[in-house]
């Protein structure tokens, strides 16, 4: 299991969240999320450029077994999404706070992000989830 | 699942926690999904070795003088094929309108004696519907809950298991393709779900935790449904309540070759159904798809066909051997070799395909 980041926010459904250094935030799901999903087959991003909102489905993950929406945890504008995943979705599931990032949006509004679950909460999460 | 009444367990529910799987509900049964990754455990199967728990599917004896009539009446398949003790035989068992009640394996042991092994999740339904027709038959059914089983699967399976398998071990070797034999408390079976090699063997429950954890020592590596339901559609199977169900004809599911129409003669239930639809024209037929862009296919996606109209997957999966997506699709009779899906809106190419599309680790299309 990797550990969790210690700088990271989260989402009640799943997904992570980075504060980078030039104000953008990066999006992923977590590992908690990719042991779940199992073997991942296939990443759908959002193309650069695209508005989202908080809430709103952004990205597709699907594994052998089934399709998931990944939620875009700030509102903003994609500014870069992860090219990788298309020839190596699996990256998800073997790096999933790293090369297995989704995309990356210039936030609307810095506070969303200062709203989001830290890791502590997030974990309560995950661990009132398997009772 | 919302229901209050807790899932069942196969004798093997705590070795598969111990061994980490994730469980899942399968048909009111909980069961491993995977123990890992699916992936590997699918390329286990087709390179090497697998096994999986399948203690949850109904074994079930059926006796009596007259029990090949009665499995002639009820079976859409013909029993009369079966002539060596020990065969194997596949069919589907239809109602009245000749949809599917659920599709068997049925082992012909002796004049007096079959055995048919049913779906987990139909299990009920099925022994009742069996028990319905039993009584003017003068047959017995006998479900078999003592009895647990283990498919062990792949190119290496079978050698692998027969390490356990102590004096039986040359008896099982000799088992041809779809036959089984009674071996000591073992009954071992040349049939599965994987189109691979190997054995499906039922032994006493009291026995099946031992054998499963001897077989991960003789190099068998333990399988879930996952792995299972991506083997069993590259090998072009059909999955109950997924490809076929009591709604829809098993002309239209990809299961012709399973209705044994000859002899004429022969009554069984929905054979009047069957042959009404065959002379008015089977509207509909199952095909194997391959999707030609990345992405995934899936059971309920929408299939347009230039020409013929629309239809609707009804399996789909990432294919581990191929390394793209395939799938089943029940599709209007006149589709030509090229149809769209509709995933999340998107239409994108898929090529129709014979199936299967894998056999014996080899693709075929």
């Amino acid at each position: 299991m990797s550990a969790t980041p210690a700088d990271l926010k989260f989402l009640e459904s799943h997904e992570w969240a980075r504060l980078e250094s030039d104000g953008t935030v990066t999006v992923g799901i977590s590992d908690h999320a990719q042991r779940a999903l199992g073997d991942l087959v296939f990443v759908e991003v959002p193309d650069v450029g695209k508005a989202l909102s908080k809430g709103a489905a952004a990205a597709v993950v699907e594994s052998v077994k089934a399709a998931s929406d990944v939620y875009s945890p700030v509102s903003g504008e994609v500014i870069a999404n992860n090219d990788a995943l298309g020839a190596a979705p699996e990256l998800v599931n073997s790096d999933p706070y790293g090369q297995g990032w989704l995309f990356r949006i210039r936030p609307a509004n810095q506070a969303e992000f200062d709203q989001l679950l830290n890791p502590a909460a997030y974990e309560k999460v995950v661990a009132d989830e398997s009772h | 699942m919302s229901s209050s009444t807790p899932n069942h367990r196969t004798p093997l529910f705590d070795t598969h926690v111990a061994a980490g799987a994730r469980m899942v509900d399968f048909g009111g049964w909980d069961m491993p999904v995977n123990y890992g990754s699916q992936i590997e455990e699918h390329h286990a199967v087709r390179r090497d070795a697998g096994m999986f728990d399948v203690s949850h599917m109904l074994i079930a004896d059926v006796t009596g003088a007259r029990v090949r009539d009665y499995l002639r009446y009820v079976l859409a398949n013909d029993v009369a094929k079966l002539k060596v003790p020990g065969k194997a035989l596949y069919s589907c068992m239809l109602n009245d309108h000749g949809g599917v009640v659920d599709d068997l394996i049925v082992y012909f042991l002796n004049d007096q004696w079959f055995r048919v092994v049913v779906n987990a999740g139909t299990r009920d339904k099925d022994i009742a519907w069996l028990q319905r027709f039993a009584p003017q038959f003068g047959v017995t059914i006998r479900p078999r809950t003592e009895l647990a089983m283990i498919a062990v699967q792949g190119p290496n399976a079978r050698a692998k298991a027969s390490t356990l398998l102590g004096a039986h071990a040359a008896a099982a070797l000799q088992l041809k393709p779809f036959t089984g034999a009674e071996l000591g408390k073992y009954f071992v079976a040349r049939t599965g779900y994987t189109g691979e090699d190997g054995w499906e063997i039922m032994l006493p429950v009291a026995d099946v935790a031992a054998f499963w954890t001897a077989l991960q020592r003789a190099g068998v590596a333990q399988c879930g449904l996952g792995a299972r339901d991506t083997l069993r559609l590259e090998a072009g199977m059909n999955l109950y309540g997924n490809d076929m169900d009591e709604n829809v004809s098993p002309l239209e599911s990809g299961l012709t070759w399973t209705i044994a129409f000859d002899p004429l003669e022969r009554d069984f239930i929905g054979r009047a159904a069957l042959d009404s639809q065959r002379a008015a024209g089977v509207p509909r037929k199952l095909v194997g798809l391959i999707l030609e862009e990345r992405g995934v296919l899936r059971g309920h996606q929408k299939v347009v066909a230039a020409g013929a109209g629309d239809g609707e997957l009804t399996s789909g999966t990432f294919s581990p051997t191929l390394e793209r997506s395939i799938g089943f699709a029940r599709v209007p009779a006149g589709t030509g070799e090229q149809v769209q899906v509709d995933i999340r809106g998107k239409l994108l190419p898929a090529r129709v395909v014979k199936y299967p599309f894998v056999r014996n680790g080899k693709a075929l299309v």
